[in-house]
């Protein structure tokens, strides 16, 4: 009696937990082939056509091996070549823009958590940039840029300074698409920086208030440390995204090809012209996967600092 | 220690040992609104400008005046008739529609069979899921293009909603977040629904759903907002301008000789205010959102 009791119950929950499992995978299956087909099979597509030299308006694709990597290489180490100034340049956006950005949100972030009165107000303000489409605030900006009717010259001239060409001089040219990507993305990282601020426990302050601590020594010892978190998380993420920078000089630049005299040009605008104007989907795919190595080596540095900071 | 002064009533934090700290507070605050406030400016002016020449007169385009002296309906009467924007406004709010239902349901699903079930092969496919988040998509643009080019299913995706929508229709970052948030549903709950013989489906659709209606809501705002504003995959994926989406829209308002600042500045407008007015009234949110999903990250 009791051995049958135990078997039924047991039972019981085989079928139950048989049944978790078969609903399980019918809950999962659609997003399983989604993950399958539209996310893992690409990126194995992507290396595989790296290695063809893949027209897709030509009747053959020809295997040609590491080719196109070759060809990467070569572009680079030419004197001058548009790859070459894609990669500069993106390498200048990130060294610049992600500091810029990070410094003036952390100084944004630090003032808002300082006043009470209108700062929801503020924090709409800055933030409103963020959600809005990176392809009409570009226009706008370049509307702003412009030598006769942007407002930025007609500051310029109400203060008597002398007339920018901005986004027609190729030395001038990528500070001003900068100025819009650090502009459009502040508010974010002032969002991430305000909630890492209102973690740190208020008692520290009080401590160093007590100890007579300057409001600098407050900063470095107490705040900066504690914020490393927000810091870290934040630096990846920026990092990551000026690496991807593709439409902001798509909207600001003449025709879109990241003039100036490949001023601005970023690696992906580079592979968005290769691969459907000109039709070199290998080449362009090989750019792709040399970008997707450089994210990858900010993703495991990021990984190595996070795991070390929580030995 | 410093001396006490008048200007200690301005500090806010009750604590009695600041006192030599009270006056400078009360010149910090000064500052930190001052700068505020600059800052502020410079991140509407462009609105403003926007807004600003979006009615003015094309005469007055060339002009330095920031406010037109004869104010004009007229360019929203050449987008709305004589250009294909409505068109472009019908497609970006079908396509963000379309992924965000879509978006809401899969993830939501997902994440509850993540937090809720356990089944043999779980941790592979949960990290297949996440591994997706490391590669960029643009990485993916050129397959996804040849994929849409010559599908499994329908002669072409190319020009259609389903082309635009389908890299987004599911997300892992999504998946991730209702994960953590279903993590939180009672499973007491789940099983006194079991043994009063609720489906599974049902466990899911009423008692988990209902209780993870904040995160959801969340995921629905930023996955609007993301599609809206979503532009090199619809660039990519619509070659005729009746399906163009907003942004690719008004990227080719400029391919002619000349650039027609005021239509631009009036697309660029119409593109902005409806999402102004979402963000003002959702903002709690959206900052909400943003801060748990960064901190999780």
């Amino acid at each position: 009696m009791q051995r049958k009791h135990t078997r039924k119950s047991s039972s019981f929950h085989m079928t139950l937990a048989r049944k978790k499992i078969v609903w399980a995978y019918i809950f999962l299956a659609i997003p399983i082939v989604f993950f399958a087909y539209i996310r893992i099979y690409p990126t194995f597509f992507a290396f595989q056509m790296s290695l063809h030299d893949y027209n897709p308006l030509a009747a053959e694709q020809p295997f040609v091996g590491f080719e196109n990597y070759e060809k990467v290489y070569e572009e680079l180490s030419k004197r001058k070549s548009t790859t070459k100034a894609a990669f500069r340049n993106t390498i200048s956006y990130v060294a610049l823009g992600v500091p810029i950005q990070l410094f003036l949100a952390l100084a944004i972030a630090l003032m808002l958590n300082e006043i009470r009165f209108m700062s929801t107000l503020y924090r709409i303000l800055f933030f409103l940039p963020f959600v809005t489409s990176t392809i009409a605030i570009a226009w706008v900006f370049r509307m702003l840029y412009q030598p006769r009717f942007g407002l930025f010259n007609i500051i310029l001239q109400l203060l008597s300074l002398p007339q920018q060409p901005f986004l027609t001089r190729p030395q001038q040219a990528l500070p001003s698409v900068l100025a819009l990507v650090i502009w459009q993305g502040m508010g974010f990282a002032v969002i991430i920086f305000l909630a890492g601020l209102k973690q740190i426990p208020r008692t520290y302050y009080e401590a160093a208030e007590v100890d007579g601590a300057s409001r600098w020594h407050t900063f470095r010892f107490i705040t900066l440390p504690l914020l490393n978190p927000s810091i870290v998380y934040l630096l990846v993420l920026q990092t990551i995204s000026f690496l991807r920078m593709f439409a902001p000089v798509i909207a600001m630049t003449e025709q879109g090809r990241g003039g100036p005299l490949d001023s601005t040009v970023t690696v992906v605008l580079q592979t968005y012209r290769e691969a459907f104007q000109s039709f070199n989907m290998g080449y362009a795919s090989s750019l792709t996967v040399v970008l997707f190595a450089m994210i990858l080596g900010v993703t495991i540095i990021q990984l190595s600092v996070t795991s070390r900071r929580i030995n | 220690m410093e001396s006490v002064t008048p200007s200690n009533i301005f500090k806010d934090r009750g604590a009695a040992s600041s006192v030599g700290r009270a006056g400078q507070d009360w010149k910090y605050k000064f500052f930190s609104y001052l700068l505020l406030t600059m800052i502020s400016f410079t991140m509407i002016v462009p609105f403003i400008w926007m807004l600003s020449t979006s009615f003015k007169p094309e005469k007055e385009i060339l002009r330095r005046n920031v406010f037109p002296v004869e104010p004009t309906l007229e360019n929203y009467n050449e987008v709305v008739y004589r250009t294909d924007l409505p068109l472009w406004y019908k497609n970006s709010f079908i396509v963000a529609v379309l992924s965000t239902v879509s978006v809401a349901f899969f993830d939501a699903l997902a994440g509850f069979v993540f937090a809720k079930y356990e089944f043999p092969g779980k941790r592979p496919i949960f990290i297949l899921f996440l591994t997706s988040l490391m590669v960029p998509t643009e990485m993916l643009l050129i397959p996804w293009f040849i994929m849409s080019s010559n599908p499994p299913i329908g002669g072409t995706w190319v020009d259609t909603y389903w082309g635009i929508a389908f890299p987004g229709v599911i997300t892992a970052a999504g998946i991730f977040l209702m994960r953590q948030f279903m993590q939180g549903v009672p499973d007491e709950l789940l099983d006194a629904g079991r043994i009063d013989g609720v489906s599974e489906f049902g466990l899911f659709w009423r008692v988990a759903v209902p209780l993870s209606l904040p995160a959801i809501g969340a995921l629905c705002i930023f996955n609007f907002l993301g599609n809206w504003n979503a532009f090199i995959w619809p660039l990519i994926a619509t070659t005729r301008s009746e399906m163009f989406t907003l942004p690719v829209g008004i990227q080719q308002f400029s391919s002619e000789a000349d650039t027609p600042w005021n239509l631009i500045m009036t697309g660029a407008s119409l593109s902005v205010l409806p999402l102004l007015i979402v963000v003002i009234i959702f903002q709690r949110y959206i900052i909400e959102g943003i801060a748990l999903t960064g901190l999780k990250g």
